[in-house]
Formats: C-alpha cells, structure tokens, sequence
C-alpha cells in the first residue's frame, strides 16, 4: 500500500505507541485523585504537558488537553468570543474562507448567536487577502482566527503579519491559530508565537487520534465548552486522556527532534512527485502556491477525470489518497477551499490531495507515478466521452 | 444471474434488499464492491442517503468483507431527478422520481462510472430479474416475490443496461431477503422499508413543490367549466385524486383534468376520468417494438394490477376504458412476467 493521506492522518510512531502502553494498563490511576495511583498518572501527565508546553513554546499552564484538534479549535473560537461578549468587549469574529469546519463551524454558530462575523477572502495562491483582513477589523472585533497552514493545499499563512495588523487594528481581539496541519513542517513555536491560542492534534504528527490541546497564552478569558469537575483550569472538564497525552507528548518529541532533517528528506520527495505528474500527464495543475506551502503537500488536477472516481481507481490500485474534505459519510464534496481560492468548479472537482509524511518514501513516489498517470489515462476517455 | 461476471459493483442504499444482495454476490464467488449514493443534500428524514444509512451500508460491507465507497451524485440528483420533479407538479403532471434515478442515477450516471473503473456489471436490490433467452437477448421479468416486483420502475432498462445488470435479490421472496439477512447478522436485516419520495421532508410533497416552485392558486372548475371553488395551487393536485363530495350532486368529485398554464384544477365524476387510450414519450423497449395485434398486460400504477391493452405507435389502446393515467406517470407493458417496455403517460 501506498499512503499519501498524511494531512488526513498519520501511522503512530512506534515511540509513541510505546509511551502510552503503561497507561492503558497498569498505570490506569485518575490524576485528579489524591493516593498513589493517582500520582502515577498525574506525574505523567505533568511531565506530557511539561514536553509539549516546551515544544510549542508555552508554559504548562499555559496547555490545555482537548479531545482533539476541532475541540480545541471550538473552544478557542467559541469560548474566547463568548467571554469577551460577556465582558462587553465586543462582538466581531474575523476568519477566513478556507480555515478548516472546526473553525467555520464555530464561527457559523456564533453568527447565528448574534455575533458579527466576517469571512475573510483568500488569494488564488491560497493565502489570506491582508488588505481585506485589516479592513475587517475594528474596534469591537472580539477574535480573530486565521489557520497557519491551509489543511487542503498545504498553504502557510503569513502569522506575524496578520498579528502586527490585529494589534494595530483590533486592540481588543485575541487571535487564534488552527495549526494543526503545521506541526511536523513547522517550528510552531516560532510560527505561532504572535497568536494568543493555538490548535494542535496529536494524530497529524504520529500521535494517537482522540487527544489535542489547545495553547493558551497569557491567560486569555475563555468560556469553557465542557463543565464539570474543572480539570485543566476549569476550561475542559472530565478526566483527562492520560495515555493521549502521553502518546502526544512523545509524538512532539519525537517530531520536533526530526522536523528538519524530515523536511529536508520529504521536500525533494514532494517535488518530485509534482514534476513527475506534470511530465507524465497533460493538463495537470497545482492548486496553491508552491512556493509558500508545507513540504509534504502535493495537491494536484487532472482535467476530464472526476476526482472521487480517481480516487477509487487509485484505491483499488492500494494508494490512498484525499479529495475535498471528507464528510463523516465518506462522500466527497466539493471543497470549499478550492472555492474560496476561486479554483473553477470543474477544476475543484479534478484535484486530488497527495500528501506526505515520515514514513514516506522514494519507493512510494516512484509507485505514484506509475499508478497515477495510468489512471488518469483509464479514466479520461470513458468521461469525456460521455459528455 | 445467467452470466458471470468477475467484478460487480453494488448499489447499497443501507436497506437490507441492497444489502443481500451484495451478500449474495459476494457468496456466489463475484469480486463484489459496494458503493452508497449520496443524493440528496438537502434535508430529509425518510431519505435514502442519510448519514446513518450509510453507515448502515459501510457496515454490511465490512461484515461481508467488501470493499465501500461513496459517490456523490447530488449534483445529478437534484438536476435530473429534483428539479423535473417539481417541476413536473408545476406543470401539473405526477412524476415518479425513482424511475427518473434509475434511469439517470443508477443505470446512468453509476453504470458509466463503473464501466470506467473496469467493472463487469452494476448490481442493485431491486426485486426483478434479470434473465437471458435461448437466442442469448437479455430480458427482464417480475421479482418472484411479486408483491414487491420494481420490475415497474426499471421499465427504461435496454439490452446495453441489462448486460451489465445483476439484480440477485429479485430471485427471493422479501422473507427470504430478511431470513438471509439475519442468518448473516447484517445489521440490516430488520430495517424499515423506505416507502416515500427519498429527498422529500417531513413537511410532505406539497410544501417542498411550493417551496421551490413557488404557488400557483387558481379556481376549480366543473366539467362544465363553471367556477366552484379556489384552490392554493395545482402542485397540490394529481389526476386521478378524490376531492371530497360534489355539493349539488352528492356525488364523490375527481381531479379529472389539470391545466397548469392557468392554473385550473377540473373536478367531474369517476365516469369523467375514464378513457380508452393513453398516449406516451420516453418509450424504451428490452428487446423490440410489440406488435400492434399483440395482447399486452399494461400496468399504469407501482403495484396496480394489470389491465389488457394493445400498443399502436406511442399510444396504448386499453380493451376496457380506464381512469385516465396521470401525466408523468409510468406505463410498462408486460407479456405476463415479462417485461417489454414502456413510457411516460403524457
């Protein structure tokens, strides 16, 4: 098999399957309890967020476990814009058109609860219009969220300007970072170093799926989503996920400690991959700026050939490969993100997601280029021939 | 089931006939895959596309040990199925939307989308089935459960669709569909029967028509043309339909005629709707025209029961008059369990 989904998941590190195994068996204590097995988890817990805080450049304090990345991405966007409402700060919420539904979701919700929210347009290359940004701000703009990479076509998302505009233009607002898609490309500490929240998930850089945390700096007011019995600050109650956050700290470890020489390995192997299919198959484009994306985004089209049928050609071939956003249903649908980049309907629905990951290979490149090219020549004179 | 194709893929709706027969095809040795349609965006509770029914459909596919997948249609759908739909009702007619899917959707859109993945034939669970005579042309005959036969609604089916179309199921009674399921364990096999329109909400047919085609009040008419009434609009009206009692005649009133270019709905007596021939478009046959002398088994209703008729050119001439076949409806033509072909009542 062929994997080249790494944006949607990633296979867990052996390390970190390793770090968690104690906690899905013996070391099984509740860390909020107050005897011996209780400590052994809190210690461990402790310690997972110790690591994290330090690869994300925040205290511990600062790191606040979630059930994932969209949990972490509500509760910054919804719990921030609540508390500062509620504070009578404001009531706008900026965005943009392509961040991830964790946040668009959030942000249509707030809508609906009364706030002013604008969506802000991006470029054809896939990066958030700065002009239209700073016209969107005022005064009374509670949250700004802008993502730091664009989960489709792998786009990083120029942080420290949208910051240096938020403080001139919205001296109120707090601003979150959905960066998710940018921890094994990223020095997230660096990148995100202007942003008060940032979201991560601990599957897209080979940690377990279930655990996420959201970093939160400097004691922004939020509104939890959860309450309960207060853990982590008040702002996620319910016993936390000890092994996740276990799992996700030595995930980070493990990834901040290869991150470079990773890019390194996996850029050539990307370029690679896009000069190849642009050689071998006529008509095929990019979507996204090369120039200003992550290392392992390949995000490509084929003119005449469906994407979902692609896929499933490519599936039945044992390489598995991403298009659009996946609904919970497995369908397809049309991508917004293409969309808000103004990629043509037709085009959006030719493009495919390749994207790349540690355990990505030459071998696997070179099997694409076999694979992907012979597909698209299957598939394109059964389509255009029925239209 | 008279060919042996080596990779099928089925059409899984999430509904235990679909869901058997991949069981059936996987069973008998066929390099089976499974696929749900997404059809419909809007919203729906009775739907066939549900979120939960395709998790249905993933499930059974897993408990056979089948690939799944899922193909958005949604787009086609709401064209080719929705949009003629209503607009059928504006223009006073009475569509039958799963024919419109089976013809453009399932045998349509689906089977070409195989045929480009390489796949040998399309399978659905539909109760009919799909035979071959001596001379090797394919036929299509009722399901041997004949209380649920759809062979009505695959009335477009050709040669080209049939050669590639395996319909495993339409060899079982509907029990034996569910004893099947069961003794597999699909979680399937005691589920509800999906009876309406698909896509249509719970705010029924007539609130989804006005919703997108707008409301077009007119008077009601007698047969003799005076105005006894108003109406909200002719979307909410199907020929055919029993309008309560008439005031001076204490007879029971009809729907006996539509016009939607002024939006006039006709009301007369059962006698007013009887008529000797119905006239179609859209004719498809199996395998040929039947002969102008040829006695058919005409069936005008999904599970109506058939009435004798002859067919001459794109009129079908009923041996004893009939209540009018609203416009928009199917007219198959049967040789017994045979199915020949048919139209759309114009």
């Amino acid at each position: 098999m062929v994997y080249l989904d790494y944006a949607a998941t990633t296979p867990t590190y052996p390390e970190a399957a390793g770090a968690m195994r104690p906690f899905q068996a013996e070391t099984f204590g509740n860390p909020s309890g107050a005897h011996a097995a209780a400590r052994a988890a809190k210690t461990a817990l402790e310690e997972a967020r110790e690591q994290i805080a330090t690869a994300l450049g925040a205290e511990p304090s600062e790191i606040v476990f979630t059930g994932g990345g969209t949990e972490a991405d509500n509760l910054a966007v919804k719990g921030a814009a609540r508390a500062a409402r509620d504070a009578g700060r404001g009531d706008g919420v900026v965005t943009t058109t392509f961040e991830h539904k964790g946040v668009l979701a959030p942000c249509d919700r707030l809508s609906r609860d009364g706030f002013r929210v604008t969506r802000v347009r991006v470029d054809s290359d896939g990066i958030v219009d700065l002009d239209a940004l700073e016209a969107a701000l005022d005064d009374r703009t509670v949250v700004v969220s802008v993502m730091l990479v664009n989960n489709e076509v792998g786009t990083i998302q120029p942080l420290a300007d949208v910051a240096g505009l938020v403080r001139a233009r919205a001296p109120h607002a707090v601003l979150h970072t959905d960066a998710v898609q940018a921890v094994p490309w990223l020095d997230v500490a660096e990148a995100s170093a202007a942003a008060d929240l940032v979201s991560v998930s601990a599957h897209k850089f080979g940690g377990p799926k279930g655990v996420g945390a959201l970093v939160r700096r400097g004691d922004v007011p939020i509104e939890p989503l959860i309450e309960g019995g207060g853990q982590e600050w008040g702002l996620r109650s319910g016993t936390v996920n000890v092994a996740g956050a276990v799992g996700m700290a030595e995930a980070l470890r493990v990834t901040s400690r290869r991150r470079v020489e990773e890019v390194a390995r996996i850029r050539p192997l990307r370029d690679r991959l896009a000069a190849g299919l642009a050689e071998r198959v006529s008509g095929c484009f990019v979507n996204g700026d090369p120039a200003r994306k992550v290392a392992g985004n390949c995000h490509v089209g084929f003119p005449g050939v469906e994407a979902e049928t692609l896929l499933v050609a490519l599936d039945r071939d044992g390489l598995c490969a991403a298009a659009g956003s996946s609904c919970t249903s497995g369908a397809t649908e049309p991508s917004h993100v293409l969309e808000a980049m103004g990629v043509p309907r037709d085009a959006a629905l030719a493009s495919i997601r390749l994207s790349l990951g540690y355990a990505s290979t030459g071998a696997d490149v070179d099997t694409a280029l076999v694979l992907i090219p012979r597909a698209v020549e299957q598939l394109r004179p059964a389509v255009s021939a029925s239209r | 089931m008279t060919a042996s194709p080596t990779r099928v893929l089925v059409a899984m709706s999430g509904g235990v006939d679909s869901s058997v027969a991949a069981a059936l095809l996987s069973e008998a040795g066929h390099d089976v895959t499974g696929v749900t349609l997404k059809l419909w965006g809007g919203e729906s509770d009775s739907g066939c596309c549900s979120a939960a029914d395709v998790e249905d459909a993933r499930r059974v596919a897993a408990q056979l040990d089948i690939p799944h997948y899922v193909f958005n249609f949604a787009d086609e759908f709401d064209s080719r199925v929705v949009g003629p739909y209503v607009d059928a009702y504006a223009g006073g007619r009475t569509p039958n939307p799963c024919v419109e899917c089976n013809r453009s959707i399932k045998f349509g859109r689906l089977l070409e989308r195989a045929e480009a993945l390489g796949f040998d034939a399309v399978a659905t669970g539909h109760h009919a089935r799909v035979s071959r005579d001596a001379t090797g042309r394919w036929q299509l005959l009722r399901g041997s459960d004949l209380a649920k036969d759809q062979s009505y609604v695959l009335y477009m089916l050709g040669q080209p669709e049939l050669s590639r179309t395996l319909l495993p199921v339409g060899e079982l009674t509907k029990t034996q569909v569910r004893e099947h399921a069961s003794s597999l364990g699909l979680r399937t096999a005691a589920k509800a029967e999906s009876m309406d329109v698909c896509f249509i909400t719970r705010g029924g047919r007539e609130e989804f028509v006005s919703a997108r085609a707008g409301a077009s009040p007119g008077a009601v008419v007698d047969t003799d043309g005076a105005t006894i009434g108003r109406h909200d609009g002719v979307t909410r009206f199907t020929i055919g339909q029993r309008r309560g009692v008439g005031v001076a005649t204490g007879e029971r009133q009809y729907v006996v005629d539509l016009d939607a270019a002024t939006a006039t709905v006709t009301l007369g007596r059962r006698d007013d709707l009887l008529r000797d021939a119905v006239e179609l478009r859209d004719l498809r046959f199996v395998d040929g025209v039947p002969g102008p002398t040829d006695l058919l088994d005409v069936q005008v209703r999904a599970h109506g029961a058939p009435v004798p008729g002859r067919l001459d050119g794109a009129c079908v001439r009923f041996e004893r008059a009939q209540p009018r076949v609203a416009p928009g409806q199917v007219v198959a033509l049967y040789d017994g369990d045979m199915l020949l072909g048919g139209g759309i009542a114009t």
